[in-house]
């Protein structure tokens, strides 16, 4: 297997938030010890709910925001501190894509100039360089230069996304972190966005964390999948048989939840309860005050992520591997 | 069966451009009928217009029979009596359609006493009765608190009970669960058939997603550009859909089990209003399309009993899958 491209070691982000105007403030565990690795050129998908801390750790992966513990390695080297001349080196590798392409183009310029500006700032190559690289980039996200003389308003969702796609890939990053990057877009063109994606990876060798609340586009496109809840890692494994054979509850529930046509709802797991407050993480296992098949060792002590065989591994007290490993 | 709405003919333009370009429904008493599309379909225009809420400078024109009466043009204080009271409408976004302001029980009673012949401590009753029928615990304190103490889910469960206030024949979910997590999702899809169920209410379900659609209605409408373009049963239409967008829309989905294959994805997009193509409007993205699906726009013909496809190259369509699925 070829070495870890990036590597996450345990780390955590808590943010301050203050209930009321004068309230205390409290303490709110965004991330709470996620370690991860993703080999070069695969891909690590990322999926939980609102509130799970996979867009946080994205932010944490990709240095924009620092962790308040452990440790993001990229290439084997610590991130760079922000602000210095290694770092802006080093964001050129990496770049991001969010959901909402509107709200990450500058509406009042034309694409072809925003495809370009990451290249004037890291001053890759000369100006006639550049303008060669903005046409081969429109080409490789299916566009052509026309398109590159439009501004943002004039092209469709599917189109805007494709254009962010190409600024990402300007400065031929080694790894992307994709955030919800086809969630806003209809049925059709996210196949579209998704086959391009996964071919412009292949060619490129790019390494991707994918970051999704879509189990279906999450699996398509992954080759590990990691699933979250508040802020901990609680089942990763293979994209090809963790939802085919989920191990933790609340997976389980989730793919139970994840409707397909054809199969009607006989047998769904339906949680009850609102989905956790980050704010107010529950004691021990924070997903037992929902979890169907909670014990009172759920309660009161945290499962830690482990092996239960093949590269699966899981954080929960009634998992078989776990509780026998916990046993030996 | 006896025919609660029956839509033929309804179009809609915004200045002179047309959105909804002729479209059949019937529903039946009772009938879980799902409404699926891309944005921009259609899907909401027709019901929001066939219920008169779109504003002024929109241009309404063909036929709504409410149980025979035409509800298209009504006047206002008819459409009052429709409106809420038999057929009442959900919407994507929960926590806008609610005063951030008012408490949870002004805003329900509100809705009981224009619906409902009720005085007094009746509509706090009843209005305890609807949170607890849509599962908000402790009804009776939690109708003293205002929207935002409530969490997204339980909005929608609220926006629910507010649509039951008026006891309607037909609820309207437009895309009543798109804002929220899979599994509060499911929550509410579940709340939806229970509620149907037992009252007996006929619903319409719009949506984009297919596997919602599928799992929660008996028979599927799919719209394309302003059109309907297939009506089936969901079982046969997830099974074996004939319009080529329709085959389209399901062979994009990524499979969840089983092997990984490339997504088949519909190439180009959706046609501009203003600029329809002559003809079929999904045409120009087909690839079963003919010289003549340029010429005339198909209409929806029936194939077999209670399934219709709008398509001329249908035989086509039908032995492309056929094909595909043999090998």
């Amino acid at each position: 297997m070829s070495p870890p491209l990036v590597e996450v070691s345990a780390i955590s982000r808590s943010y301050a938030m203050r209930s009321g105007m004068f309230g205390r403030s409290t303490a709110v565990h965004a991330v709470d010890g996620v370690s991860l690795t993703i080999a070069k050129g695969e891909t690590l998908g990322l999926v939980g709910e609102s509130g799970s801390g996979k867009s946080t750790t994205g932010r944490i992966v990709l240095g924009l925001e620092p962790p308040d513990k452990g440790e993001v390695r990229f290439q084997g080297k610590p991130m760079a501190a922000a602000g210095t001349a290694a770092w802006r080196a080093q964001r050129a590798r990496m770049q991001m894509i969010f959901q909402d392409p509107l709200g990450a183009l500058d509406r009042r310029l034309p694409v072809a100039t925003q495809i370009r500006e990451p290249l004037d700032i890291h001053g890759l190559g000369t100006p006639a360089e550049r303008e060669d690289r903005v046409r081969e980039l429109l080409r490789a996200v299916e566009l052509t230069p026309a398109h590159g003389a439009r501004y943002p308003g004039a092209l469709s969702g599917g189109q805007r996304q494709r254009i962010v796609l190409a600024r990402a890939l300007a400065t031929k990053p080694d790894f992307l972190v994709c955030d919800e990057p086809v969630s806003a877009l209809d049925v059709s063109i996210q196949a579209q966005v998704v086959n391009l994606l996964a071919g412009l990876q292949a060619q490129l060798g790019l390494t991707l964390l994918f970051i999704s609340h879509d189990l279906r586009v999450v699996r398509q496109i992954s080759n590990v999948v990691a699933v979250m809840y508040l802020g901990r890692i609680v089942e990763i494994g293979s994209a090809d048989d963790l939802f085919a054979r989920p191990e933790h509850p609340y997976t389980q529930a989730l793919v139970s939840a994840s409707p397909a046509p054809g199969r009607r709802s006989a047998g769904r797991i339906v949680l009850s309860g609102d989905p956790p407050n980050p704010a107010a993480r529950p004691s021990g296992c924070a997903f037992h005050p929902r979890c169907p098949r909670a014990i009172a060792r759920c309660a009161s002590e945290v499962p830690a992520l482990a092996a239960v065989g093949g590269n699966r591994q899981v954080a929960c007290h009634l998992v078989a591997g776990a509780a026998t490993r916990d046993a030996a | 069966m006896p025919q609660l709405v029956s839509i033929a003919g309804l179009s809609v333009a915004f200045s002179g451009v047309p959105v909804l370009r002729g479209v059949d429904l019937t529903l039946e008493k009772g009938e879980a009928l799902g409404l699926v599309g891309e944005s921009g379909s259609g899907k909401s225009v027709t019901w929001l217009g066939a219920l008169g809420l779109l504003p002024r400078h929109a241009q309404v024109s063909g036929s709504v029979r409410l149980e025979g009466r035409e509800i298209l043009g009504a006047s206002a204080a008819e459409l009052d009596r429709v409106r809420g009271g038999r057929i009442a409408m959900i919407f994507q976004d929960p926590a806008s359609a609610l005063n951030p302001v008012l408490t949870i029980r002004k805003q329900l009673c509100e809705a009981l006493a224009l619906h409902r012949d009720l005085q007094g401590n009746a509509v706090k009753a009843e209005a305890r009765r609807l949170l607890d029928l849509v599962g908000i615990p402790d009804a009776a304190r939690r109708l003293e608190a205002y929207p935002h103490e409530f969490s997204g889910g339980q909005v929608q469960r609220i926006m629910i009970a507010m649509a039951l206030a008026g006891n309607p024949d037909l609820l309207i979910a437009d895309e009543p669960t798109t804002a929220l997590d899979a599994t509060i999702q499911a929550q509410i899809l579940e709340l939806l058939s229970t509620v149907r169920r037992e009252l007996g209410m006929a619903m319409v379900l719009i949506s984009h997603d297919l596997g919602v659609v599928a799992e929660n209605c008996d028979r599927v409408a799919v719209m394309y550009a302003g059109r309907i373009v297939e009506q089936a049963p969901s079982n046969q239409l997830f099974a074996d859909p004939v319009h080529p967008y329709a085959q389209g829309l399901i062979g994009a989905l990524p499979p969840l089990d089983g092997p990984r294959r490339r997504l088949v994805a519909i190439p180009g997009t959706v046609p501009d209003p203003a600029h329809m193509p002559s003809g079929c409007a999904f045409a120009p993205r087909c690839t079963l399309a003919a010289e003549p699906c340029g010429l005339a726009a198909p209409s929806l013909a029936p194939i077999a009993a209670d399934r219709s496809v709008a398509c001329i190259r249908a035989e086509a369509s039908r032995r492309a899958l056929l094909g595909v699925a043999a090998e």
